[in-house]
């Protein structure tokens, strides 16, 4: 990556800010227009006693809605999420924070293509080739990895081949006290890996959770195997295990991290620098959606460059319109990037007030 | 600020996850410690032969020998800690300031450790019954005419420690001499003294692969337990109750201890009142063997009399003080809330908290230079006396004395109170 100057630097962030602003505007022209909207957001603006077709016009101005629900994505009916201008098209739900109770629910027609072809685009043909297959071990059920990782060996030109892992029952089964249980369970996947793994020597890029790598690579060196990239994510990574990761598990493979969720999308790792020590540093697809710092106390307040706050999510998609939404993660908020020259995310953990007790499983 | 790594077979490792311990009386940052990753531990783990191999060179007389030179260093020599270094001085005040206990209290486990370590031939002796070492270095030997052979049966001994107190390091020591790794995984708030005596065996010449020392969550602990062929955890009943049945792994804690009259010796208790007083306040009641219960058929009104006058003057002093008897509590919201439990018990009645008249009324929790500090006091209760647990029904007519300080039994309650073995 070429050195950026800082007035380069600058020059580039109010140019994404532009593009940004303008987004905005024509997503919420599309979600209010009652042609196009969906019946959730055209309903919702009927207590507003503004257009927000008129009143929004920059970014900024979407705290005009306030803050995003959690709630109004439990329970249905999902269909009054789903745009009218898709009403005709195949219509996929894809869900989060299903441990207990009832989980989120998000429609999907196009967008976790259109995510997951946007970071394809960011990894490097070396490490990840066209045309490899690819082993997925993770979650899959109601999870949009279950179509979005297919999706991106596709999209390369390789073929995915799965093991599923259903984190609830890992979690149910440590909460029981049955550790030996999910232990078994984890096993059970594993296995499943290594044979695949073994048996396609066209497999040569994995995805998979952080503490099934661990488990793999326990077993099998992935370099020897022929794996030449690996696609992490799914649940929180600490900067100790990256580096774990790098310096131990994986011989020189290549590693990518990456944050994403149902809601928002796929967040893009930062390029590993010495400086940043193994941070794990993310940027937010935009301006299909924005990842802010906030302070817990005063979600209005962005907090500054290295300060830590409660992460808010905006996405801005034609599918989906979720105007800052408090997560249930932490972070620091980190300064724009040449390649990303907007706000990104520094060592994403789950809220700490929200921490009461933590499962720690295989997933 | 001070930094603990990891040992990764002897090897330091410093971590990228850290844990920030306070100075309990400052409540500023004090010391920093090495977090492993569970992925680290298992990775180690799974090659423990080599780390065997070095301590298996030896002859059982050598690590003896090595133990005892060990002893000297851990108690008077300079020895890392991390990057800087330490002196058995700065030791016992970097016990003191993430543990609470007094300076005198870590300088007298100290010694407890050293003791263990310097008579490492007699210890060896008592757990081998005076089995001939040369059969611990042949794998057979000769016992009363016997053939008898020995069979290291782990690679390594995984323990799990507690933050407590420092004594119950000496019930790891012997592994050294037995030839058998160690893999050690300190309590939150003790990281110092298992550090010590692993530095202080390396500089004695032991093997550095010998010493894996893994500050790391409740996961990778039970990751040690898991992978090492033998075992040991201190803790509450809750943190240890998932190894009570596993035959590898050796459970201490969570105390409980007590002190029981026969009928024959109950009318001498005058004779006892020094080991009573002994049992429950000795290293500030800290230890899984302070007493938290006397049981007795007869004079409990009299034991109890006499027990609180000598509480009664037991109180807060300086962590320097040579006198000092108590430790403050860290979080000084735990002591009121422990107090809270007694009286919540002493309200269902049948049971009276003899200090409390000594005391004038004043609440058994003190405040003093910054910290909270629970007095010690008894509890008279009959033995059927509601919620003042523990009480055995074995023994008739009995009266039952149970003193409400550090050790009482209605700590049972508290999940986030520990006594681990020790």
């Amino acid at each position: 990556m070429p050195v950026v100057t800082t007035d380069e630097l600058q020059a580039r962030v109010e140019a994404a800010r532009g593009r940004l602003d303008a987004h905005v505007r024509e997503i919420v022209a599309w979600h209010f227009d009652p042609a196009t909207g969906c019946d959730f957001w055209l309903e919702h603006a009927k207590g507003l006693g503004f257009d927000p077709r008129e009143e929004i016009r920059t970014y900024e101005d979407l705290a005009l809605l306030g803050e995003f629900q959690d709630e109004w994505l439990r329970g249905g009916p999902v269909r009054r999420w789903v745009p009218r201008a898709y009403q005709d098209r195949p219509v996929y739900v894809f869900e989060t924070g299903g441990s207990t109770g009832v989980p989120k629910s998000r429609i999907n027609v196009e967008d976790f293509r259109i995510d997951y072809e946007a970071f394809s685009d960011t990894l490097p043909d070396e490490a990840f080739p066209r045309g490899a297959d690819w082993l997925q071990v993770g979650p899959t059920g109601p999870r949009r990895l279950r179509l979005a990782v297919e999706h991106l060996a596709q999209h390369r030109g390789g073929i995915c081949f799965m093991v599923d892992l259903d984190p609830r029952w890992v979690i149910k089964l440590l909460k029981s006290g049955q550790p030996k249980q999910a232990e078994d369970y984890k096993r059970h996947v594993v296995d499943q890996a290594l044979i695949l793994l073994r048996a396609h020597e066209n497999i040569k890029c994995l995805f998979t959770t952080p503490k099934l790598l661990e488990a793999i690579c326990e077993k099998v060196s992935l370099k020897k195997l022929g794996i030449r990239g690996v696609f992490c994510g799914g649940t929180e990574m600490t900067p100790q295990f990256h580096r774990f990761a790098v310096e131990e598990l994986l011989d020189g493979v290549e590693f990518r991290p990456t944050y994403g969720n149902t809601l928002m999308g796929l967040a893009v790792g930062k390029p590993r620098l010495p400086e940043d020590d193994y941070a794990i540093i993310y940027y937010p697809p935009a301006p299909r959606a924005m990842i802010e710092v906030v302070d817990p106390d005063q979600p209005d307040r962005v907090v500054g460059y290295g300060e830590t706050g409660r992460v808010r999510l905006t996405t801005l998609t034609r599918e989906f319109f979720m105007p800052r939404f408090l997560e249930r993660d932490e972070a620091e908020r980190e300064p724009p990037y040449g390649l990303y020259p907007w706000d990104g995310v520094r060592n994403v953990r789950p809220f700490s007030r929200f921490q009461t007790t933590v499962v720690e499983g295989v997933y | 600020m001070l930094h603990i790594p990891l040992l990764r077979k002897g090897k330091e490792y410093k971590s990228l996850d850290a844990v920030r311990v306070a100075h309990h009386r400052t409540r500023e940052p004090f010391v920093e410690i090495s977090q492993a990753n569970v992925g680290l531990v298992r990775r180690d783990l799974n090659e423990q032969e080599s780390a065997r191999r070095t301590l298996a060179a030896f002859t059982t007389d050598e690590l003896i020998a090595l133990s005892e030179r060990a002893a000297k260093i851990f108690a008077g020599d300079e020895l890392p800690v991390g990057d800087a270094a330490q002196t058995p001085e700065d030791y016992v005040a970097q016990v003191s300031a993430t543990t609470c206990l007094p300076f005198v209290m870590a300088r007298r486990n100290m010694e407890k450790v050293r003791g263990v370590m310097a008579e490492m031939r007699t210890v060896l002796n008592g757990l081998t019954r005076n089995l001939p070492f040369d059969a611990l270095d042949r794998g057979y030997g000769e016992v009363a005419g016997q053939t008898v052979s020995f069979f290291p049966r782990a690679l390594s001994l995984g323990v799990v420690l507690p933050s407590n107190s420092p004594g119950v390091h000496t019930l790891w020591t012997p592994s050294v001499a037995l030839k058998t790794p160690l893999v050690l995984k300190p309590g939150g708030a003790e990281p110092w003294t298992p550090y010590r005596v692993a530095q202080a065996f390396i500089k004695a010449g032991a093997p550095r692969e010998a010493f894996s020392y893994y500050p790391t969550s409740h996961a990778g602990a039970g990751e040690i337990l898991l992978r090492t062929g033998r075992g040991m955890v201190f803790g509450d009943a809750g943190s240890t109750s998932q190894w009570r049945d596993d035959a590898r792994v050796e459970v201490h804690g969570p105390g409980y201890s007590k002190i029981v009259f026969g009928e024959d010796c109950a009318d001498d208790w005058e004779k006892y009142l020094d080991v009573i007083a002994a049992s429950v306040l000795d290293n500030g009641g800290r230890s899984c063997v302070n007493a938290s219960g006397v049981w007795t058929p007869a004079h409990a009104e009299e034991i109890a009399a006499s027990l609180a006058e000598r509480f009664a003057s037991v109180s807060p002093r300086a962590d320097d003080d040579e006198g000092a008897q108590l430790a403050p509590f860290a979080d000084p919201r735990v002591a009121a809330r422990i107090s809270a439990i007694i009286d919540e018990g002493l309200a269902l009645g049948g049971a009276r908290d003899v200090t409390a008249e000594l005391r004038g009324g004043g609440s058994r929790v003190a405040e003093w230079g910054g910290c909270a500090y629970l007095l010690p006091q008894p509890l008279r209760a009959p033995l059927r006396a509601p919620r003042l647990p523990a009480r055995c029904g074995r023994m008739k007519d009995e009266d039952s004395l149970d003193h409400g300080g550090r050790g009482a039994d209605v700590l049972r309650e508290l999940p986030a109170r520990q006594r681990p073995g020790g």
